[in-house]
């Protein structure tokens, strides 16, 4: 009889921490490789599972092994079905036929496979890119509702909240201290002066009397000190806890029009991507909306947003008011959190830019929690661009709406490398005022 | 199903009867293997530990070579995410069982398993395996089953402790370079006792007692030789400074772990734990062939006589025989299954041909294996084939005629330069012995890993390390992971290493490279 021992409740994850070293061995190229799906792949896919192949570089683990093209060598093989010594195969070509293995093969490098990052796994990489330590404390100014939560007790309050166990205590504690008599003690002596009642003599009447008189004394104390006093009375106090709104839905909004080409477009979709997963992180619901317009605008869906092509002509202000109108019929905002960031290259036409801003001064900014506009310029123009107040007609009009508004914020890219900075000022920028 | 009548009378009943196990079914069932296994075939095993374990574990098992503690290590989380996509991927079944060559004998069963799959697996690896572990000679030589738990704990605690003190960067630096040498940190023959310490000290006193009595002042005053330069060395000297340092050596890892003059006592420490578990499996890939074969042999025959007698369904049989089959399946080369020989296969083709010669040999087993053709005792030929021969060898003495055509083995001649294979041997006469030296040395561990040794070391000039690479038939080394290896030895080194590619028959220079500072 041997010794049965039931390993399977002893803890499963002894590999974990191999595999988390593994993870920072791989770290370097597995950014690369991150980065390189949210260039291409679609927002959402990046909040996932991630099946990455295995990087040779930094978790090769080389050892002296034979080169397989070199040299002479002999293979036996099962199964021979009609050759005889002598004849002559050819090989087959691109090396890795069936008769060119043979065992020593089989034990050599497999590092040609792939695995599964998980999301958290994704996200930190792509985040610890980006350099985002503590994005996710910085404190967004949000709608919140609020649900009366149980704080303690009070003394006054709606007769519904009375706390009867407490109230009972207290009176309970009260009557002991003051010595009030008890039921008990007044119906005992009432039997008592009942019974005397019968019984004649003097000596019996006296002591009736004085019964009488201590009965007298006890009811008039019950009566004094009441049974329950408004003093021992208790409410369940209530305290109304800000409830964080749990939904938040983020509008994209992109200016399609011809001057917006392939550059400017996967600058802003970085751009929207690192928006989304900030969202998705902090809130458990995020819906993304997306608006693209020419001169005219229409949601569509995340496909189409990024890869077809449209041309026209350019009017901000129909991007606005598809916005409106489908915050209107799905997004109250009392129930969600509003996000909207809009890229654009800047052009349109003077007179609806003055409509843009009448737009978003009147309604858009008091119903967002934040409104993020994002003016992709070309390279050669950040130079002149940057500093100065100058800019294209949007950008001027727009500086009017951000001077009104704490939570509406403008910024210019030119490159891939100013994405993250731009996104952490948008954030930074928006906690320092808000705190 | 009713027991057989006439067999057993009194005890012949079925071990179990549902698909389910439970503990109590598992060790009615260990007992009348462990009755079989030493009553009948005269197994000699290590006292088992059973094990139950879930996927999650046995995919954890794997990472760490199967080892129950392992050290850690970042290459140990690359296997395991490789492993665990395969399975999760269903590309790949993982093991009924795992077992470990300790004492006691630690068997992992899988809690997945069906009854009748734990009583296979048991009889396989706890009786099988186990045997083997025990009795063959080349682990009797190298490893010691009952130290090897205590000694990976030993190192899991060292490198955690070394971790803490000299920082995570530098011990997975020592590791990765430990590594990429572990299959050159083996010793492969027997070497000369060391001497105990008492023997040593015993030695030195002797050796200064001659010295003194032999003592002679006027040996002082005899002139030096004037004629040789200083710096120059002699062949006298090399040859001194070689057998000093035991060169040529082909243990690099101990080699290094001895002679390196920059490394620190605790990165020696290291070196010499990577050795230890190196050597601890270097049995192991020695008798992939034996060993499974062994232990699939053992489990074949217990579950054929447990049945025999009636303590097994025929349903159970059927399961058994199912898994059994695919265990030993061959493809042939031209099935797009085929990936290499099954050790499984022919070890158990082999060790069954061998139950055949002994009992019913035919007039050829006679000619080739006249020591042991129908000599009857099938079981003591097979107990002494697994003490004492690994898969070489054991090809080499027992692989027959009749095994090769039954098997069709044939041999391929596979010069890279040419653009055809030539069939060198087939099943036929002349090809027997062919095809039986040509198997044994494919699965000579020694002879498929390049061979490559420590030639010599300047410890007063450059300090720099000579490896020589013998290359056999022609075959190189893959220049970008020989590179790397280099500068991994170059790093445990700490001065330059050069390593020369030196042809075995016309002692010609192939290449040479040399890993120097960066």
């Amino acid at each position: 009889m041997p010794n049965y021992i039931d390993r399977r409740l002893n803890p499963k994850d002894k590999s974990l921490s191999n595999r988390q070293r593994f993870l920072k061995r791989a770290r370097g190229e597995l950014k690369r490789i991150i980065n390189d799906r949210v260039r291409t792949g679609r927002i959402s896919d990046v909040d996932a599972d991630q099946t990455v192949p295995v990087p040779a570089r930094g978790t090769s683990e080389p050892h002296f092994q034979h080169d397989h093209e070199t040299g002479q060598r002999e293979h036996v093989l099962p199964g021979n079905k009609a050759y005889i010594a002598g004849d002559r195969i050819r090989k087959p070509q691109g090396g890795a036929g069936g008769a060119s293995s043979d065992p020593s093969d089989s034990g050599d490098m497999e590092d040609d496979f792939r695995f599964v990052l998980s999301r958290e796994e994704v996200l930190d990489l792509f985040f610890e890119d980006l350099e985002l330590p503590d994005l996710v404390k910085l404190n967004l100014k949000e709608v919140v509702s609020f649900k009366p939560r149980r704080a303690g007790y009070a003394i006054s309050g709606a007769p519904t909240n009375i706390n009867i166990a407490r109230t009972m205590r207290n009176s309970f504690g009260r009557r002991i201290a003051l010595h009030r008599p008890s039921r008990q003690d007044v119906e005992a002596l009432e039997q008592e002066i009942a019974k005397l009642d019968q019984q004649p003599g003097d000596k019996v009447k006296e002591r009736l009397e004085k019964l009488r008189e201590e009965l007298d004394r006890l009811n008039r104390r019950r009566r004094v000190i009441s049974y329950v006093d408004p003093l021992d009375i208790r409410f369940n106090r209530f305290e109304q806890q800000p409830l964080p709104n749990a939904n938040a839905v983020m509008f994209c909004l992109m200016d399609v029009s011809g001057s917006m080409g392939e550059r400017e477009k996967d600058l802003a979709k970085r751009f929207f991507v690192l928006l989304h997963l900030f969202l998705k992180r902090r809130y458990e619901r995020t819906d993304v909306v997306f608006i693209r317009h020419t001169h005219e605008a229409q949601e569509v869906d995340e496909e189409t947003f990024f890869y077809s092509t449209q041309s026209g002509g350019t009017i901000v202000s129909t991007a606005l008011e598809e916005m409106l109108r489908v915050i209107q019929e799905r997004y109250p905002s009392n129930e969600w959190n509003i996000y909207a960031a809009q890229a654009s290259d800047g052009d349109n036409m003077s007179e609806d830019s003055r409509h843009c801003v009448a737009m978003l001064d009147q309604e858009i900014m008091r119903l967002c929690q934040y409104y993020a506009y994002v003016e992709i310029i070309d390279e050669r123009e950040s130079d002149i661009f940057r500093a100065t107040e100058n800019g294209t007609s949007l950008w001027r009009a727009y500086r009017i709406v951000a001077e009104r508004w704490q939570n509406f914020q403008m910024t210019r890219i030119a490159g891939p490398s100013d994405i993250y900075p731009v996104f952490h000022q948008l954030f930074a920028k928006q906690s320092q005022k808000g705190s | 199903m009713a027991a057989k009548p006439g067999i057993h009378s009194g005890g012949s009943k079925l071990l179990f009867e549902s698909s389910d196990w439970n503990f109590e079914t598992l060790s009615r069932t260990y007992d009348a293997i462990e009755e079989v296994a030493l009553g009948d075939l005269h197994l000699d095993v290590y006292p088992n530990q059973m094990e139950i374990i879930s996927s999650e574990q046995m995919l954890d098992a794997y990472a760490s070579i199967g080892m129950p503690l392992m050290y850690r290590h970042w290459s140990f989380g690359k296997h395991f995410v490789n492993e665990e996509l395969q399975y999760r991927k269903g590309r790949r079944g993982l093991a009924y069982e795992l077992v470990i060559n300790s004492n006691p004998c630690i068997v992992y069963l899988m809690e997945e398993n069906t009854m009748a799959m734990q009583a296979l697996v048991t009889a396989h690896a706890a009786f099988g395996h186990n045997h083997f572990f025990k009795n063959n000679y080349l682990f009797q030589q190298w490893t010691d089953a009952s130290a090897i738990l205590d000694y990976m704990e030993f190192a899991k605690n060292y490198i955690a402790r070394c971790e803490e003190k000299h920082g995570l960067a530098a011990v997975e630096a020592i590791l990765d370079a430990a590594h990429a040498v572990m299959d050159h940190g083996v010793f492969r023959y027997r070497r000369t006792p060391r001497l105990s310490f008492e023997r040593e000290r015993e030695r030195t006193r002797e050796r200064q007692e001659y010295e003194e009595r032999s003592f002679n002042d006027l040996w002082r005053t005899l002139p030096e030789r004037k004629d040789v330069p200083a710096d120059e060395e002699t062949e006298q000297e090399v040859l001194e400074r070689k057998r000093v340092l035991k060169l040529p050596e082909e243990n690099l890892l101990y080699f290094l772990e001895k002679n390196s003059p920059l490394l620190k006592p605790w990165e020696r420490e290291i070196l010499r734990i990577v050795r230890v578990i190196a050597q601890y499996f270097y049995p192991q890939r020695q008798t992939k062939v034996m060993n499974e074969g062994c232990a699939t042999f053992v489990h074949y025959t217990i579950m054929n006589m447990l049945f025999d007698r009636g303590r097994v369904s025929e349903g159970t049989m059927l399961e058994i025989l199912q898994s059994h089959s695919n265990v030993v399946f061959q493809p042939d080369f031209d099935d797009p299954r085929y990936g290499y020989m099954n050790p499984y296969a022919l070890g158990f083709a082999m060790m069954q041909d061998i139950q055949r010669i002994c009992t019913e040999p035919t007039a050829e087993d006679r000619d080739w294996f006249p020591g042991m053709a129908g000599n009857g005792d099938w079981r003591g030929t097979l107990l002494d084939a697994w003490a004492n021969h690994r898969d070489e060898s054991f090809i080499l003495q027992y692989l027959s005629p009749n095994l090769i055509r039954k098997m069709h083995l044939f041999v391929l001649a596979d010069d890279a330069t040419e653009s055809e294979y030539e069939v060198a041997a087939i099943h036929d006469e002349r090809g027997y012995e062919k095809v039986r030296s040509s198997l044994a040395r494919n699965l000579d561990v020694g002879a498929n890993q390049p061979d490559i040794q420590v030639v010599d070391v300047d410890l007063r000039g450059d300090r720099k390390l000579r490896l020589q690479h013998t290359v056999h038939e022609g075959v190189l080394l893959s220049e970008e992971a020989r590179d790397a290896t280099l500068r991994h030895i170059r790093r445990l080194w700490g001065y330059d290493v050069s390593l020369v590619g030196v042809d075995a028959q016309s002692n010609a220079v192939l290449y040479e490279v040399s890993a120097e500072e960066a």
